[in-house]
């Protein structure tokens, strides 16, 4: 594919159109993630999530000034929510990020979570493969931590920061969002405001009374991203993790977990688009669901009447 | 208007000196509401960072929203940028403060694929892009 090559050769406009075709999940995706793969693996994945307004974007902008002071190119992948009424999104994540427009070293990507069933999931997945292998040294991918989607995409990285701010509420709040165990360091930003000192405490016992790993203690760094306090000190911390995560081979051990996870969900995507294509087409489908509609069956029975269909599962697998 | 299955991503710009953005979101607002992904840059872009912008973001329609009195030369500028990076696939509208009728014309003349001065339905905006790139 010319485009990638193009993309190897270092153009922005190629490597923008290739996510735009991992994005839509087209037809050319295995294609493309083939070609990309043995070029994979060399760049550092960071994850920051968190709920609306807790300066992650900010925190994202001055991070990358800070990768970029040290000679390292970045690739931000920035997710916001699709309206599940209109199917359109805001993405507006950028406004936070303009010091780096014009930096050739950085390369920012919007995406909406669109449908559900995983897609983004995937398609996030992908693009940040492929800016690995276009060359990027740190990726870092944004999103909001409210919901499956975006905790499944940051579940895709190496080092995960959660971002809270003193509003966010007592810490119930976290414990209650699933944050607490995907943290691998807690955030609190906007450290000048009333209560995050109380915040970032109550935070720290919880964790002292439940650390999930032997190797590594999450720690709490208290920051100010609008005004640049703490960003160096945050980021010292996340190279401390990295070479942690590395000096116990802890690095390996998690990016094989997510190839695990990756490849089951690739399999089960494609065992539920060929049996959902193959019974719609025949129109089977509509009559079962006439038939549970009716009470004359449930869905589970339904479900065992298409997988005890031979011609059905001979059509998809064999 | 035919009917594609990936939403329609446009990139809404507010180009230069003029700090007023209220139009703007109301425009990406409308936008999003008709269910396409919609970025929005912030304010005091120049010309580059718009199309860098454009480039990353891969999107079909990029929207510039000028009320200061300068949309013919940043309408100019942009398209040439566009053009010297290779980029010629964007549907481009400019919206806001089109004082007259011959500026409106000179802007189609120069390139620009719709002009949407201040007072236009969102509905006729929203129909202009769905034809054009939908």
């Amino acid at each position: 594919m010319e485009l990638i090559d193009k993309m190897f050769s270092g153009d922005q406009i190629a490597l923008a159109r290739l996510i735009t075709i991992l994005e839509n999940q087209s037809q050319s995706v295995p294609e493309i993630m083939k070609a990309i793969y043995p070029h994979i693996g060399n760049a550092y994945l960071l994850g920051i999530t968190g709920p609306p307004g807790g300066g992650k974007s900010t925190l994202v902008d001055e991070l990358t000034s800070i990768i970029r002071r040290k000679g390292l190119t970045v690739g931000i992948v920035a997710v916001d929510p699709t309206s599940p009424f209109s199917g359109g999104a805001l993405l507006g994540d950028r406004v936070r990020m303009q010091k780096h427009y014009l930096d050739d070293g950085v390369f920012i990507r919007s995406m909406a979570t669109r449908g559900s069933f995983g897609g983004l999931t995937n398609a996030a997945k992908c693009v940040i493969r492929l800016l690995d292998a276009f060359g990027k040294d740190i990726i870092i991918v944004e999103t909001v931590g409210v919901g499956q989607t975006e905790l499944d995409i940051i579940k895709a990285v190496d080092t995960v920061l959660v971002v809270l701010v003193p509003e966010a509420g007592d810490t119930i709040q976290t414990m209650k969002a699933g944050l607490m165990e995907i943290a691998d360091i807690f955030v609190v930003n906007k450290a000048d405001r009333e209560g995050a000192k109380q915040m970032a405490g109550e935070l720290r016992t919880m964790l002292n009374d439940s650390q999930k790993q032997t190797y590594w203690q999450v720690p709490v760094m208290e920051t100010q991203a609008n005004n640049g306090i703490g960003i160096d000190e945050l980021y010292a911390e996340i190279e401390h993790h990295r070479d942690v995560l590395l000096q116990t081979g802890n690095l390996s051990v998690r990016r094989r977990r997510q190839r695990e996870s990756e490849l089951a969900e690739i399999v089960e995507r494609r065992i539920k688009d060929k049996i959902v294509e193959r019974i719609r087409k025949e129109g089977k489908f509509s009559v079962l669901v006439k038939k549970i509609a009716d009470g004359e069956i449930d869905p589970y029975s339904a479900s065992n009447e298409i997988f005890s269909d031979k011609e059905v599962l001979r059509d998809c697998f064999l | 208007m035919s009917e594609r299955d990936v939403p329609i991503r446009v990139l809404v710009a507010k180009p230069g000196l003029d700090g007023h953005d209220r139009g703007a979101k109301v425009v990406v607002k409308a936008l999003r509401d008709a269910g396409m992904e919609v970025i929005y840059t912030g304010l005091h872009q120049n010309v580059d960072q718009i199309v860098a912008t454009a480039i990353q973001e891969d999107v079909d329609v990029i929207g510039l929203s000028i009320l200061n009195g300068v949309h013919i030369p940043i309408s100019k500028k942009l398209l040439k940028k566009l053009k010297e990076k290779g980029v010629e696939d964007k549907t481009i509208i400019v919206g806001g403060l089109i004082p007259t009728e011959e500026d409106f014309e000179k802007l189609k003349e120069i390139g620009i694929d719709g002009v949407f001065p201040t007072s236009t339905p969102f509905d006729t905006i929203v129909a202009f892009i769905k034809e054009k790139v939908g």
